[in-house]
């Protein structure tokens, strides 16, 4: 593996290179009256109506079936916590649909997928199905990881799904692993590693970062900022705030991005997987988002006001999509109602299936410690 | 047979099954082009490139965690630690990735990596250079843990631990890579991970030892066989999962039992296997268990106090005179 210093980032163009404030990005919506909002508003649907093009009615159409199965399945999975069917920690991703779905729209089913605990939505967007991971929030034998990994630790080996990792920032220099395998192994793989922004002010992101950019490997690093580390403010974590930024750092590229358009994420995306495939560079993207949820579902969220909260539901990524799929005669408030119904079936099927699965086997305790167990006293 | 050091035996390993499988590569500071903090891979950059052998940052969290990613997309690295004290910031990655990733993935994901460099006491390095962490990684489920004590065991081992799916934490000695030894040239030659091996046939009384306090015990038991005691010398070589039924064997025989360790004795191995003894063999002991651990001190520079913080042939001596009721 040569040492090479990378070279300068091949597409920094002035569009990869917009400041935090420049166009196209979300900041926090002003504090002021609903007719500033509403503009902000109209003005974000006009930039991702010009979007549009390039895709078919049916890829547009998908991206919102999958924002709606992940939102709806997100809900229904606050319920069964509230329900008791939920053990343990419960990350939801109601909120941050358009940043899993845009960004894995972007990649093909043999490329790789590592995430932090807050995945459920990421392994949908993988391709897993409802049932295989809502039975796995439930603890049960037909759970992705038979019913030992739980909310945080999703894995499906069959879709490229590697997990579902629950120490803060612990999946980034595996993500950095699985691209180096697959430069190792001459494919053309791409990895697409989604964070928080709170992981960034971990070691393992700096370490990673710079491996990445010196051995040139093809790994796209996702920071979701949804601006809150559980209960600390980035403004209260993080002495330089444009997480894009810190990727001078590494000589690496970077954008920023607005994570309320499922099409934004999806085009800087893309760009980066380009690079990656063609040229084994790494990029960091930073995904401006918001979780309308707790940090958990043990949250009282008492770090944030209902009116802040309200204000960025005002950009709710759902919302602005259906507005510019109706606005564009993608299809008709019929279409999106028929949309919205099969999603609420999908997900009560997903919790019958949970519902009805066995517990896992008693003697599953013991299995899966080892691929390679010694029996004592092997001779 | 060829007389080799362990340095030469772990290299012969590392070149044969980097040879053997393609998915093999060798990772850590100073491998490559250095040769080696200790020239245990002295050589095989040449032999085999810089995309099998390759140098890293000083940044082991970061190395540790690419193995491991690396490993779950379906290579087998083996990961340098240039000595396991800075393992220690890598132990997110070791433990909360790769020992438990097969399981919280429920049989998804094995994790085929090997994590290998010196550990234990070096030479007047003081504390942060010099200690033996082996009972940290034997704790947890999910790893594999190797100490070998001579060349030949060394190099059947570490080929046995890089063939191995599990994650193998494999420590070689730092004050023992110069020791020497006869180790058979078959290239097929392995020793499997798990087996325990008597290093002296004896009588009276056992001794448990590993890594360093190998070639200690057996000094020990030549000097009390003059004595008149005879001493099994017992060297697990794979702590984790421990043989214990061969150690249980020899104590029905021996009814005595030292366990000579340079690691503290707070928590540690010899700790845990005097427990197993206690469970298993209770009504055969004809004296309490000894351990002769390392002392429980950070460790000193001074050479005066660091040749009291570890474990030597003459305490060994005296313990196990101590459980004959000698003195």
């Amino acid at each position: 593996m040569s040492k090479q210093t990378a070279e300068p980032p091949s597409a920094a163009n002035a569009e990869e290179q917009q400041s935090s404030t420049g166009a196209g990005v979300m900041d926090a919506p002003p504090d002021v009256d609903p007719q500033l909002l509403k503009k902000e508003r109209d003005q974000a649907k006009a930039r991702q109506k010009d979007r549009f093009s390039g895709l078919d009615n049916d890829q547009l159409i998908e991206l919102y079936r999958q924002m709606l199965l992940i939102r709806r399945f997100e809900e229904k999975s606050a319920e069964a916590y509230v329900a008791g069917k939920i053990g343990g920690f419960c990350h939801l991703y109601i909120g941050q649909e358009a940043v899993g779905v845009g960004a894995i729209s972007a990649i093909r089913q043999d490329d790789y997928v590592l995430a932090s605990y807050r995945e459920h939505g990421l392994a949908l967007a993988k391709g897993m199905s409802a049932r295989s991971v809502m039975a796995e929030l439930f603890g049960k034998a037909t759970g992705c990881s038979k019913g030992k990994g739980g909310s945080m630790h999703m894995f499906d080996k069959s879709v490229g799904f590697l997990g579902g990792h629950a120490i803060v920032g612990g999946q980034i220099p595996l993500a950095t692993g699985t691209a180096f395998a697959t430069k190792y192994q001459g494919t053309d793989q791409v990895t697409l590693c989604f964070f928080g922004e709170a992981a960034v002010n971990q070691g393992a992101f700096h370490e990673s970062l710079n491996m990445a950019q010196l051995w040139k490997l093809p790994c796209i690093y996702i920071c979701e900022n949804n601006q809150y580390g559980m209960g600390t403010s980035l403004a209260r974590a993080m002495s330089l705030r444009d997480i894009a930024q810190k990727a001078c750092a590494y000589e690496m590229a970077s954008e920023f991005v607005d994570g309320m358009d499922v099409l934004a994420v999806r085009e800087a995306t893309l760009r980066a997987v380009e690079r990656a495939r063609k040229d084994y560079l790494p990029t960091l993207l930073e995904i401006r988002t918001y979780r309308f949820m707790g940090h958990s579902m043990s949250d009282p969220g008492n770090y944030r006001t209902r009116a802040e909260i309200e204000k960025y539901q005002e950009r709710d990524p759902l919302k602005l999509f259906s507005a510019s799929l109706l606005e564009e005669k993608v299809l008709d408030q019929k279409a999106l109602d028929e949309l919205d119904r099969r999603a609420h079936e999908e997900v009560d099927d997903s919790i019958r299936f949970g519902d009805e699965s066995p517990l896992p086997d008693p003697e599953e305790l013991y299995t899966d410690i080892y691929a390679n167990p010694i029996e004592p006293g092997r001779k | 047979m060829a007389t080799i050091t362990i340095r030469e035996a772990l290299n012969q390993a590392l070149r044969e099954e980097l040879a053997r499988d393609e998915k093999v590569f060798l990772m850590g500071e100073e491998v490559a082009e250095y040769d080696g903090a200790y020239k245990v891979t002295k050589g095989l950059l040449r032999e085999f490139g810089a995309k099998r052998v390759i140098d890293t940052p000083i940044t082991e969290l970061g190395f540790a965690g690419l193995g491991v990613g690396a490993a779950m997309a379906g290579l087998r690295p083996v990961i340098e630690f240039m000595t396991f004290n800075f393992s220690i910031l890598a132990t997110d990655q070791i433990i909360n990735s790769a020992a438990k990733m097969l399981y919280m993935s429920g049989g998804q994901f094995n994790i085929p990596i090997v994590f290998r460099g010196p550990s234990g006491s070096a030479f007047q390095v003081s504390s942060q250079h010099s200690q033996a962490i082996e009972s940290w990684y034997a704790y947890f489920p999910g790893i594999k843990v190797v100490m070998p004590s001579t060349p030949a065991d060394a190099k059947g081992l570490l080929k046995s631990a890089i063939r191995d799916d599990d994650p193998v934490i494999f420590m070689e000695q730092e004050r023992m890579y110069g020791n020497k030894g006869e180790v058979p040239d078959d290239p097929d030659f392995t020793i499997p991970l798990g087996v325990a091996d008597v290093k002296r046939e004896g009588k009276d009384v056992t001794i448990v030892a590993r890594s360093l306090t190998v070639p200690l015990a057996l000094k020990a038991a030549e000097q009390l066989e003059q004595q008149g005691v005879s001493c099994e010398v017992i060297d697990p070589r794979t702590i984790r999962p421990l043989d214990i039924e061969t150690i249980i064997e020899s104590v029905k025989k021996t009814n005595r039992v030292v366990i000579a360790e340079e690691s503290h004795p707070i928590c540690g191995v010899g700790a845990e296997i005097s427990a197993e003894i206690m469970e298993r063999a209770f009504d055969y002991l004809d004296a309490p268990v000894k351990r002769v651990s390392g002392a429980d001190v950070p460790m000193p520079y001074a050479k005066n106090l660091e040749n009291l913080a570890i474990p030597d042939v003459d305490r060994i001596v005296a313990a196990v005179r101590e459980v004959a009721y000698l003195d």
